[in-house]
């Protein structure tokens, strides 16, 4: 999977989560804690939509890995190959 | 995940990644969380109605709540960290399900002294430089001080709230008429509060502001279990829990009220810290040092044939004090009369269409003194309280009586009967368990003993023991 593909699908769980926030200009490059202002509980629903639709895991202590839809996309894509394949 | 839909055998029990005793608001809460995120939970609640301390009944074609004088955390939607806004995103729900209208106004009620509040922060800033001038700026300071409190970490230390007031505030009248709507609406220490609540409490109700559904607290509970329900989740009402087998440090086993047994990995109680403990089997898991809740109250509700509004009265809530010092504590007596809270539903914005026009006082009360009547002595005292509460309705309504056409009364015994709490104590024990752990590894406690109170408060304490002891633990 392509990391714009990755991207569109965080945004689409933000979406999800946040139904009133603003995601026509988020910036690939900044913080979306910042950004959207979100919270720590916010990005524990990413990760567990994640599980929830696409089966990827990510595992507590790469919760960082989340923080900009460049990192995300970035760590998440060889997860979704990963899940894809097997 | 498989979901595995048995019927129930005595000889396989049912087995749940998550049972939750209560379908109170904390409950519920925590069922929709675990629901949506395709844990299998089951909500065991011993009442055949929902909704715990909150809760609403019909009696002659007549719709009364329990509870609900207002949704407190009334937030402008544009703020996104405020308590509702994060509870609507945790559990996937709009403001709109909510179908919530603000309050006009509400009031402090002391001798000779009012301060007006809204659900704008400027009025009561304002009623406050009238009263009492020379308290402007340390009132500025004081809300400073909350704004930048962060009263929901949970490791918080004791704090006493009196003592912080004495440091901003020089008038102790002032300090009296904060403290008696926030102890009012959410303290289970009697004569002062922790300051971590005073700041919760504060910002619920001054800084964010009261709301209310037009359909009352109904509208919120049904929304909520039709939510748990959509997700997947298994309420059985009716379902008391009588034994929890603990072995080990660990629940084996939940056994039913009709004996039947159900086990699950996790299990969630709202039926308070002691109650729950009280129904583990291994009694050396009791924490005898917790203490005991004792605040609870008496609150009698009267349909008046016109909208108070229309008979001069517009605040949707008053909280009045008859005296200088706000004692709140329980009383040696039935009730406490000398200070109180009076509920009018329909002074809400956009409640005009509203049949029943209800009229309602709470008191603070004495469980054991309601306890302890035969049932004429318990007539007779509600009947007593019959006529205080003319009386009050006249202080503010003048010519109040002969509006009145139905009246009903809760008492501590109502409360306790209902909910199980303790001595009726609406807001449990002054003891929090703010990560909501106990002695027993996979029992943990959410709702009124773990600390977050009210409607908002409970249901966010709900999702923060779900996502802190279950969807957080890979
Ligand atoms: C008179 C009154 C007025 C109030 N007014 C307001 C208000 O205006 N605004 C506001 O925000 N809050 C108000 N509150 C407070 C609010 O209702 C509570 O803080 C909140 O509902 C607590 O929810 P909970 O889930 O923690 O507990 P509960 O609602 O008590 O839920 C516990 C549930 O567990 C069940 N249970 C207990 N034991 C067992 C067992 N052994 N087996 C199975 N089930 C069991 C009980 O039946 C109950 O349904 C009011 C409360 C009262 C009593």
């Amino acid at each position: 999977m392509g990391q714009q593909q990755v991207k569109e699908i965080i945004l689409k769980i933000i979406e999800t989560i946040a139904p009133d926030a603003d995601l026509s200009d988020v910036k690939s490059d900044v913080r979306l804690r910042d950004q959207l202002d979100m919270d720590s509980m916010d990005f524990l629903d990413i990760v567990m939509e994640l599980r929830k639709r696409y089966k990827v895991e990510v595992p507590k202590e790469d919760y960082m890995q989340l923080e900009t839809l460049d990192s995300c996309a970035a760590y998440l894509a060889p997860k979704f190959e990963a899940v894809a394949a097997s | 995940m498989v979901r595995r839909h048995e019927a129930p055998s005595r000889s396989t029990p049912m087995h749940y990644d998550v049972a939750i005793i209560g379908a109170g608001m904390s409950g519920l809460a925590a069922g929709i969380r675990l629901a949506y995120f395709d844990k299998r939970v089951c909500i065991l609640e011993k009442h055949y109605a929902y909704g715990g301390l909150n809760s609403y009944y019909t009696i002659d074609g007549r719709s009364f709540d329990v509870g609900l004088h207002a949704v407190t955390n009334f937030a402008p939607p544009n703020v996104r960290q405020a308590p509702l806004a994060k509870l609507c995103r945790q559990l996937r729900l709009t403001r709109d399900d909510f179908a919530m209208h603000p309050q006009r106004f509400s009031e402090i009620r002391f001798p000779g002294r009012t301060l007006r509040f809204s659900n704008d922060i400027a009025e009561l800033t304002d009623e406050v430089a009238r009263e009492f001038p020379h308290q402007k700026d340390a009132f500025q300071r004081l809300l400073t001080v909350v704004r930048e409190y962060n009263d929901v970490r949970l490791d918080a230390k004791p704090l006493s709230a009196r003592r912080v007031l004495r440091a901003h505030i020089d008038d102790p009248v002032l300090t009296e008429m904060l403290l008696c709507p926030l102890m009012y609406y959410g303290s289970a220490e009697e004569h002062d509060m922790d300051f971590t609540q005073f700041v919760t409490m504060f910002k619920s109700i001054l800084l964010e502001g009261f709301a209310r559904p037009v359909d009352g607290v109904r509208t919120i509970i049904k929304m909520l279990v039709r939510k748990y329900r959509s997700c997947g989740g298994k309420l059985r009402m009716q379902c008391g829990v009588d034994r929890i087998n603990v072995k080990g440090g660990t629940v084996e086993s939940i056994v039913l009220d009709s004996g039947e047994q159900i086990t699950a990995d996790v299990v969630f109680s709202s039926a308070g810290f002691h109650e729950t403990m009280g129904m583990c089997s291994d009694h050396s898991q009791n924490v005898p040092d917790d203490p005991v809740g004792r605040i609870s109250f008496v609150e009698t509700i009267a349909v008046l044939d016109e909208h108070p509004h229309q008979l001069g009265h517009d605040a949707a809530i008053v909280f009045f004090n008859d005296s200088d010092v706000f004692d709140y504590a329980v009383p040696n007596e039935l009730v406490d009369l000398r200070s109180g809270v009076i509920c009018c539903p329909t002074n809400y914005e956009g409640h005009e269409s509203v049949k029943d026009s209800l009229f309602r006082v709470t008191w603070l009360a004495n469980y054991a003194r309601w306890n302890s009547l035969d049932e004429v002595a318990y007539r007779e005292a509600k009947a007593s309280l019959l006529a205080d509460f003319r009386r009050r309705g006249e202080s503010v309504i003048p010519g109040f009586s002969p509006h009145i056409v139905y009246t009903d009364m809760f008492t501590p015994r109502t409360i306790q009967r209902f909910t199980g709490h303790a001595n009726g104590a609406v807001y449990g024990s002054p003891r929090k368990r703010r990560d909501g752990r106990t002695r027993v590894e996979n029992l943990f406690i959410c709702g009124t003993d773990q600390g977050f109170l009210g409607i908002i408060g409970a249901m966010l304490s709900g999702v923060t023991i779900a996502n802190l002891h279950v969807l957080s633990q890979a």
